[in-house]
């Protein structure tokens, strides 16, 4: 629910005032443009967003702002009116008198944005110390007090602590406090919480509203994740390739995104309480244009389903301003009648699974003292996608290491078709095995050698596994392939290092299938990617698994995307599986504490859907410490004292193939209240 | 560390317990012109006079236990204690670098800062080039150019420090600038990196975001993570120095350490050439042990 | 098929090394054999090494450091195997002793000198190079092999495989360079191919170190556990998949271990311990020059050897440099 504006009784004078913004960034001669003609108005405690998706320019309008572009980035046009005063006409001294004590800044990987050899409480302390000059004793003092602040525990351990030894979610708060130890009047955020995991996200998210309020700050949030935006922000801004498209209030821009980009951006992100089958994930086409390579005219004008040639690409669009503060750069805004059915449904006929093709049961693995898996158990059925469910630390992805081989297990079994995997390593596998069992892997940029051409290691796979021997038809079934996962065929004689990262990821789609396996493991595989380069990539390989019949082993720790493309989910929380069943079952209660949690945590940006509330939980410990009970005690709300810390959590059945670990009565779990509800229009 | 020393020792044991140095030993027991003089009986009265029909391992126990008790033989070509001649060697060598590193380490550190913390400008660009024409140079072409320049054009050093009037600075001042020159200039492009890298890390934003004032930013952030490598790299840089000790001392003829081993190989004068090395392997084990500890207390994110 | 060949740089840029390399190592350490022909060895050579420098100039066009550096290196490569046929005074027979630069005597005249036996200095300089080419880049080469192949194995393989190889290393790099340097040479007499072994003894284990850590690294790469799931041969794995792309730090590092042993062979000849009088040979000028120059107007005799050996290791230090410096900024 978006926040209560506060309420403003006459216009005041806006507190930052971007005019005509244009940044370039200069590699050798050239000089790049990274944002044109960028315009936001924010008003004293007012809530701002600014979304776009990786390259569009949006942590480069923060770095503009305190004027820290690096030797490359230049700002080559425009006013940055802060209270009035040009930032770009300060003095050195001004300037840094403003920043730290006007303005401050929260940034993206927290673990890096602090200093690795001096402790946190040095850290804090020099904030107060140097911008207003307080002494030793009284910086301490606020410290401490604004780590209490910041919902953190533990906070005279945590000041004689250093980064490393505090976990991301700490880390990212420690910033914040950083931030707000100077009272600023702006604080800028750049994607604070992309780093970290999804229940650790929701915290900070919740931390960073409240602040807001109490403090009367006005904030800038940068974010790739439209839906997270809007549960904080009064206003947002979209980019696209450096360039303003759309500003509007929150309620507005879901209700009625009037540019094209806005409305696919919609699309394309996975929804979880809506079924899948009336609301199916649309792909946007394309991918965001180079700096360099930029289209003439609208720049989102080759992937818009609404291009009118000769119009649209005839000369710079201009940004309209409509009525309710409204802007938006595109010709045809007002006059376009959205096409109420999706242009491509990617969603199709569903097979019915076949027998059992992967049993686990009791899989553990454990590094000395540390356990990452322990007595994992389900069952794959064949042609069936299983989506395995959990954050960092779960220990799902070395589930899939065990089963490639890349590991082995320290007991338990993984049968594969009868062959025994779970301590058979790679090396010692029959050629039958390796090409049943293949991978597609999490990071895009390492997945593909970057020395050899794509044809080539596409083409490595079906020689290797004896699909095709003469030369001719080995290149014609990559064709086939490269075809299937949409590229185009001249990509084959190029090197990954000429690809972008959905296209990198296509391929190793392309790789995976290559040898016509049986099974498939696909670990986080669109995690790295932007919202509208994932839909692609998601459509694709579930059109690639239905035509081939393949099994699907689906990793991945967001809830709303396994919705749309699994047909059943594991969910995994520090290495033990504690809820498994279908799609619809595990999003509707009963949950597991731990699922209520993840499902409670996801951002929802269709404005007919509402969240309920979860009860607040207390930051995870660390994986080496467990309690000898159910893992997830520490942190549950619903926690049974003397009996939740100390005894393992019983297995119970609710629906065939519906189990979850929990301690609590059958009853009380049956009964909780759906976290997730459609209003009817 | 200590297995290294000890295979060390073993290698070099096995190495000279070859026939060709066993000669050579009984030659300069027995007396005579050469090995070619020696003849065969002799040799093998001698082999079975001194207990070399004992198998390899008990000799070299027997040698180890020696060494433990500080009997490290004889000079064969200087009829000393082999001892004595270390210790004198040592202490002349110590000298020199002591006062390498005394004028190295601020130099150097100081020199790479002010170039990273000021990339690009002048500065940077002149430092950057000294150095790496400096290294660039061998030692023998810098004391070459330096005994051209100093010594015989302009006069103001002698050209050679072989001491013989007894202890005098203005002699030392030779070696001491030929080592200096490519020491400050590789430890400064060092420096010059890790604090590039440092300059361009995160945290260092963050800290100029703060509101700090630069001195701050430079002192506290900078400084104390840029220098982590270089202080590790200044403790590896004692068998660095060795090496280039050795061409120095020969070259301007100074009663080092370095010297004392040159002429020991030339000469073929086992007992000091042994314990020369071990010595020298010693240093190096040591300092890689320095650096590895300096790494270690330096960097709050490794542990022992 | 040939077309595709002939357009990748590589496979020409190994041809012209190939080209440049052989007929100098055969002229160099064979003359004796070859008589009268030896000189032709080297015809083919020339032209490639102009070819070379051509592709090296586009290579590092970006980067001015990488330019000059690659200039002077490349001057020195074409003096290497050009000096035969280029008109010069031969370069042991003495004419007249401690001539000044400029100077005339006998009808000859020594536009850098002669030295105290009456040589020509011009002609020593010009010929001096090429055994330090020769045996420089011969024991770099040989270096690098013994070092790449044993950081592969043990990077990749792990286990007992690293401990042997890792403490062999640690066990080589704990004597000082010298040290080893001089009790090799003693021990196994002074020759060309005891400096390649002496060097490779030396630089062999810090290459291997560098090989290691980067495999150990690269290990790790999803591209990596593609190949091992599909079955690849652990040799494949590392002379296939890891090997290509552990190229870059590597081209890097050989181009600044060509200067070290240029350095190293230059000062072991100075020491005595190298390459053996009567060929011309820059440490072996200085040796010779630093005995008889005791007064300033003989300093010719040392500084224009030592200018010569700096210019060529400040060569190879640029293009490392410029190198880096490119494959940074990309």
């Amino acid at each position: 629910m978006p926040l209560e504006a506060a309420p403003r009784a006459a216009p005041t004078a806006p507190l930052l005032e971007v005019r005509h913004l244009s940044v370039a960034y200069s590699l050798g001669a050239r000089a790049l443009p990274v944002v044109m003609d960028f315009n936001l108005t924010l008003l004293p405690g007012e809530s701002h967003g600014l979304v776009g998706e990786s390259g569009c320019g949006k942590s480069t309008v923060a770095l503009a702002i305190m004027q820290w572009l690096g030797r490359q980035g230049r700002i080559t046009s425009g006013q940055l009116l802060f209270k009035g005063r040009d930032l770009r006409l300060l003095s050195g001294d001004e300037l840094r008198r403003t920043r730290g004590a006007q303005v401050a800044m929260i940034y993206q990987e927290p673990m890096a944005s602090l200093n690795p050899t001096m402790r946190i409480g040095a850290q804090l302390t020099e904030v107060p110390r140097y911008n207003e000059g307080v002494s030793h004793r009284a910086a301490r003092a606020r410290a401490l007090a604004m780590l209490n602040r910041v919902q953190l525990a533990d906070a005279l351990r945590i000041m004689e602590a250093y980064p490393h030894q505090l976990s991301g979610g700490q880390q990212q708060r420690i910033v914040i406090a950083m931030a707000l130890l100077s009272n600023p009047s702006l604080l800028l955020l750049d994607e604070p919480t992309t780093a970290l995991d999804v229940t650790v996200e929701a915290g900070i998210v919740d931390l960073i509203g409240s602040l807001s309020a109490e403090y009367g700050m006005s904030m800038l949030y940068i974010s790739h994740n439209l839906a997270l935006l809007r549960t904080i922000c009064q206003r947002i801004t979209v980019m696209y390739a450096g360039q303003v498209v759309e500003t509007a209030e929150t309620a507005a821009l879901f209700a009625d995104p009037h540019h094209p980009y806005t409305r696919e951006l919609l699309a394309a992100m996975p929804q979880p309480a809506v079924h899948k089958h009336a609301q199916p994930l649309r792909a946007i086409p394309g991918q965001p244009p180079a700096p360099d390579a930029r289209p003439p005219g609208c720049a989102f004008g080759p992937r818009c389903g609404y291009f009118v040639a000769g119009r649209c690409d005839a000369s710079d669009v201009p940004l309209k301003v409509e009525s309710g503060g409204r802007q938006t750069r595109c010709l045809r805004a007002g006059e376009i009648a959205w096409q109420v059915s999706p242009p491509e449904l990617i969603d199709g006929p569903t097979r019915s699974p076949g027998a059992t093709a992967l049993k686990v049961r009791s899989l553990s693995k454990s590094y000395g003292p540390v356990s990452a898996n322990e007595c994992v158990t389900f069952d794959v059925r064949a042609g069936e996608t299983v989506a395995l469910v959990g954050e960092s630390g779960s220990g799902k992805s070395t589930v899939a290491r065990i089963l490639m081989g890349l590991t082995q297990a320290t007991s338990g079994s993984a049968a594969l078709d009868g062959v025994e995997l779970a301590q058979l390593p790679v090396g010692r596998r029959p050629a039958a095995t390796l090409r049943a069992l293949q991978m597609i892997f999490q990071n895009p940029f390492d997945t593909l050698n970057p020395s050899h051409t794509v044809g080539a290691q596409i083409a490595r796979v079906i020689r290797k596994f004896r699909i095709e021997r003469d030369k001719t038809r080995i290149d014609a079934r990559v064709q086939e392939l490269l075809a299937q996962v949409q590229l185009p065929a001249e990509l084959a004689s190029r090197r990954p290092g000429q690809l972008s990262g959905g296209q990198k990821q296509r391929v190793a789609i392309a790789r995976a299938f290559a040898g016509q396996p049986q099974l498939v493991v696909a670990d986080e595989p669109v995690s790295s990617l932007d919202v509208s380069v994932q839909a692609t990539v998601v459509a694709l390989l579930r059109d690639i698994q239905r035509e081939s019949g393949t099994t699907l082993l689906f990793i991945s720790h967001d809830l709303a995307l396994v919705r749309q493309l699994a047909d059943r989910v594991i969910v995994m929380y520090q290495g033990k599986v504690i809820e498994q069943g279908t799609v619809e079952e595990l999003f509707a209660p009963p949950y597991h504490p731990y699922t209520e949690a993840l499902l409670a945590a996801i951002p929802i940006a269709d404005p007919r859907v509402t969240r309920r509330k979860m009860r607040p939980s207390v930051e995870a410990p660390s994986v080496s410490l467990p309690p000898t009970g159910c893992r997830f005690s520490s942190r549950c709300a619903y926690r049974i004292r003397g009996t939740c810390e100390v005894q393992e959590p019983p297995v119970r059945e609710f629906a065939p193939g519906h189990r979850i670990a929990c301690h609590l009565p059958a009853q009380e779990l049956s009964q909780m209240q759906p976290i997730f509800e459609v209003i009817r229009p | 560390m200590l297995l290294i020393m000890l295979a060390a020792s073993v290698l070099l044991f096995a190495v000279f317990d070859t026939d060709q140095f066993r000669r050579k030993v009984a030659v300069a027991e027995l007396g005579g012109f050469g090995v070619a003089t020696l003849s065969e009986q002799d040799y093998q009265h001698w082999l079975s006079r001194n207990g070399f029909e004992q198998p390899f391992w008990t000799r070299y126990g027997q040698w180890l236990a020696r060494l433990s008790h500080g009997e490290l033989g004889e000079s064969l070509e200087k009829d000393v204690p082999v001892a004595t001649l270390l210790q004198e060697s040592i202490a002349h060598t110590a000298i020199l670098g002591f006062f390498v590193f005394l004028f190295m380490i601020p130099l150097a550190l100081l020199l790479g800062l002010l170039a990273g913390v000021n990339e690009g400008s002048l500065l940077d660009r002149g430092i950057s080039l000294l150095s790496v024409l400096t290294t660039s140079t061998p030692q023998i072409a810098t004391a070459v150019l330096l005994t051209v320049v100093l010594a015989l054009g302009l006069n103001w050093v002698p050209a050679k420090s072989a001491m013989l009037e007894g202890w005098s600075f203005r002699e030392l001042i030779l070696p001491l600038l030929t080592l200096l020159i490519y020491e400050v200039g590789y430890l400064a492009r060092m420096t010059r990196a890790a604090t590039l890298e440092v300059m361009a890390a995160p945290y260092v934003r963050t800290a100029v975001l703060k509101g700090l004032p630069w001195s701050r930013v430079v002192s506290r952030h900078v400084l104390r993570n840029a220098l982590i490598v270089p202080v590790t790299l200044i403790c590896q840089e004692l068998n660095g120095l060795l090496s280039q000790i050795v061409v120095v001392e020969v070259f301007f003829q100074y009663a080092g350490f370095g010297r004392m081993l040159f002429d020991a190989a030339s000469f073929g004068d086992i007992q000091v050439l042994q314990a020369a090395t071990l010595v020298a392997v010693l240093v190096a084990v040591l300092s890689q042990f320095l650096s590895d500890a300096a790494y270690v207390a330096l960097n709050p994110r490794v542990q022992f | 098929m040939l077309a595709r060949a002939l357009v990748q740089p590589g496979r020409w840029a190994t041809l012209l090394v190939l080209l440049v390399w052989l007929p100098l190592i055969a002229y160099v350490m064979f003359r004796s054999a070859l008589g009268g022909a030896a000189s032709d060895v080297l015809l083919p050579a020339v032209p490639a090494v102009v070819a070379l420098y051509a592709l090296g100039l586009a290579r590092c066009r970006g980067s001015w450091v990488a330019s000059v550096g690659l200039t002077l290196v490349c001057f020195w490569f074409v003096i290497a195997v050009a000096v035969p046929f280029l008109p010069l005074t031969d370069p042991d027979k003495p004419i007249a002793a401690l001539a000044l630069p400029g100077t005339t005597k006998h009808g000859v005249h020594f536009i850098l000198g002669s030295d105290a036996r009456g040589r020509d200095m011009l002609s020593r300089t010009l010929w001096g190079c090429q055994r330090v080419l020769v045996w420089g880049i011969t024991a770099t080469a040989a270096a690098y092999a013994v070092g790449v192949v044993l950081g592969l194995l043990g990077g990749y393989l792990g286990g007992w495989c690293d401990d042997v190889v890792s403490f062999i290393g640690n066990l080589l790099l704990s004597f000082p360079v010298m040290v080893l340097f001089i009790l090799i040479l003693n021990l196994l007499g002074q020759s060309g191919f005891n400096i390649v072994i002496a060097v490779t003894s030396s630089s062999a284990p810090m290459i291997m170190r560098i090989v290691r850590g980067l495999t150990l690294e690269a290990k790790n790469r999803d591209y990596i556990h593609a190949a091992q799931t599909r079955g690849e041969h652990p040799l494949w794995v590392m002379g296939v998949e890891l090997l290509p792309n552990v190229r870059g730090p590597l081209i890097v590092d050989a181009c600044l271990r060509l200067g070290y042993t240029t350095v190293a062979i230059t000062t072991l000849t100075f020491l005595g311990l190298g390459l053996q009088p009567p060929d011309p040979d820059w440490g072996l000028m200085i040796k010779e020059g630093a005995t008889a120059a005791l007064l300033w107007k003989y300093s010719y005799l040392i500084t224009i050897p030592a200018l010569a050996v700096s210019s060529l290791i400040l060569g190879f230090n640029m293009i490392a440099d410029g190198m880096r410096e490119l494959s940074g900024r990309s």
